[in-house]
């Protein structure tokens, strides 16, 4: 191997500060950056603008995804196109069968809660988000969309997709929002058994199929099977929509808790949009029970129940 | 390794914006885990390929970029780059004339103390990741280094 001669005469690692002194100028600048992220208390408007400056890097990753994705659509043929219109029919009778069902109980549940001076809690409003085709982290349940804070988008809002909970927004850039899934390993959210109304948490493994319930009680009321569903305590996710399903349980005599393995209702790894949703999620305090009965009596049907 | 030279600054940012996408393009489930931190085998070929002085400055915006990108923590990229170009910087004479396989034991070194600041650092904020599927990518990265090496040998020698 000849000896390297660089052409360039000029010293190398000698003009301005030393290599030393601008690596720890550097690494001081880094960890007061982590400090002050991680204290987050000026970093929001920072991380918005870096979200905003990541956006063109991200649009340009998922340009050719999502423009896949449109040549798919276009070139569609009519026999699939009409087998999915059928489908979708069937689907939308199915649908339109129970949501009959559908309305008369909310309204039954709206007066009672009336009656109680609870608010109902449900989804008032949504806007659809596409998940981008970025890969963030392979270690961490994380997806980014595109709806920021533009579209009214906030954080520790709840994500939903079709069939459950999805997840809740932890960052908000201009166009763009990051969320973390309910499987991710720094997330849990507060649950109960809908058969039984055991109310606990749901805490993420890092696998997009499964989630633990590791703080049920070893004679919890819990079998395979049963539906989890979201209890609404915490003000984040609103409650009664289905999380998980229990898939196995193990009782160690040993312990004193149950090992309580569940598998997400949503489509975690293979959802192409999900739902960001805006709901009353007021705590109703005991003291305005009483200021709302008269409320509650001016409907006719729930007099009886609010007199009593 | 190509014979030093002092690179554009387009050429610097075009090929870290290069690394930059090549760690968020989505992969197979499979593979994701062994994918190279492709942003650090950039910053330390910069190092050892180019003659300008500034690989730490390029390394610590090639952090911060990768920390916004993929929203971690601010600045945890940005420190464990910035500690490793400076060890290619000391010895970048030395690792330039090593053999491609010694480079590689040299780079993966590297990028095992570049892991290991992470992980040190995603422990002290409270979201330890303590499986051993993060070290993967550090093997296979290595295992590139020869491959990059002359990748970019040739990007970069093209006028």
């Amino acid at each position: 191997m000849p000896p390297i001669q660089d052409q360039d005469s000029r010293p190398l690692l000698l003009r301005g500060p030393s290599l030393g002194l601008r690596l720890a100028v550097f690494a001081l600048l880094s960890v007061v950056l982590m400090v002050a992220d991680q204290r987050q208390q000026y970093m929001p408007v920072v991380r918005s603008a870096l979200a905003a400056a990541a956006y063109p890097l991200v649009w340009l990753v998922d340009a050719p995804f999502a423009a896949f994705a449109t040549a798919r659509e276009a070139l569609r043929t009519r026999a699939a196109l009409e087998a999915e219109n059928a489908r979708l029919e069937a689907d939308n009778l199915a649908l339109s069968l129970k949501l009959m069902r559908f309305y008369a109980l909310e309204k039954e549940n709206t007066r009672l809660r009336a009656a109680r001076a609870g608010s109902a809690r449900v989804a008032e409003r949504f806007v659809v988000a596409e998940i981008l085709s970025v890969d963030l982290d392979p270690f961490r349940q994380r997806v980014l969309v595109d709806k920021g804070s533009s579209d009214g988008v906030h954080v520790a809002q709840a994500a939903l997709d079709a069939r459950g909970i999805f997840g809740q927004v932890t960052r908000v850039g201009p166009v763009t929002a990051e969320i973390i899934m309910i499987s991710d390993p720094d997330h849990s959210i507060p649950v109960q058994v809908n058969r039984t109304g055991v109310r606990t948490i749901a805490v993420g493994t890092g696998r997009p199929a499964e989630l633990r319930l590791p703080y049920l009680p070893r004679n919890a009321d819990v079998e395979a099977g049963d539906l989890i569903v979201t209890s609404g305590l915490g003000g984040v996710f609103p409650p009664g929509y289905p999380v998980a399903t229990v898939a196995r349980i193990r009782r160690d005599p040993a312990e004193p808790l149950l090992a309580v393995d569940a598998v997400p209702t949503a489509e975690l790894d293979r959802d192409p949009e999900i739902l960001l949703v805006w709901f009353d999620n007021r705590i109703v305090e005991p003291a305005q029970e009483a200021a709302a009965v008269p409320a509650a009596a001016a409907e006719p049907p729930a007099a009886p129940v609010g007199g009593d | 390794m190509p014979r030093p030279r002092r690179y554009s600054w387009l050429r610097i940012l075009l090929l870290v914006l290069a690394a930059l996408v090549a760690t968020v393009v989505p992969l197979p489930d499979l593979l994701e885990p062994a994918r190279p931190n492709f942003v650090a085998l950039t910053v330390l070929w910069l190092c050892l390929a180019s003659l300008r002085a500034t690989g730490l400055a390029v390394a610590w915006g090639a952090g911060l970029a990768e920390d916004a990108l993929h929203g971690m923590l601010l600045g945890q990229h940005a420190l464990a780059l910035v500690v490793i170009a400076y060890i290619a910087l000391k010895l970048r004479f030395r690792i330039r004339v090593f053999p491609a396989l010694h480079q590689s034991t040299v780079v993966l070194g590297l990028l095992a103390l570049h892991e290991f600041i992470l992980f040190w650092i995603d422990g002290l904020s409270g979201h330890a990741l303590t499986g051993w599927s993060r070290w993967l990518g550090v093997v296979v990265g290595a295992a590139c280094w020869p491959l990059v090496s002359a990748l970019y040998g040739r990007l970069a020698l093209r006028p």
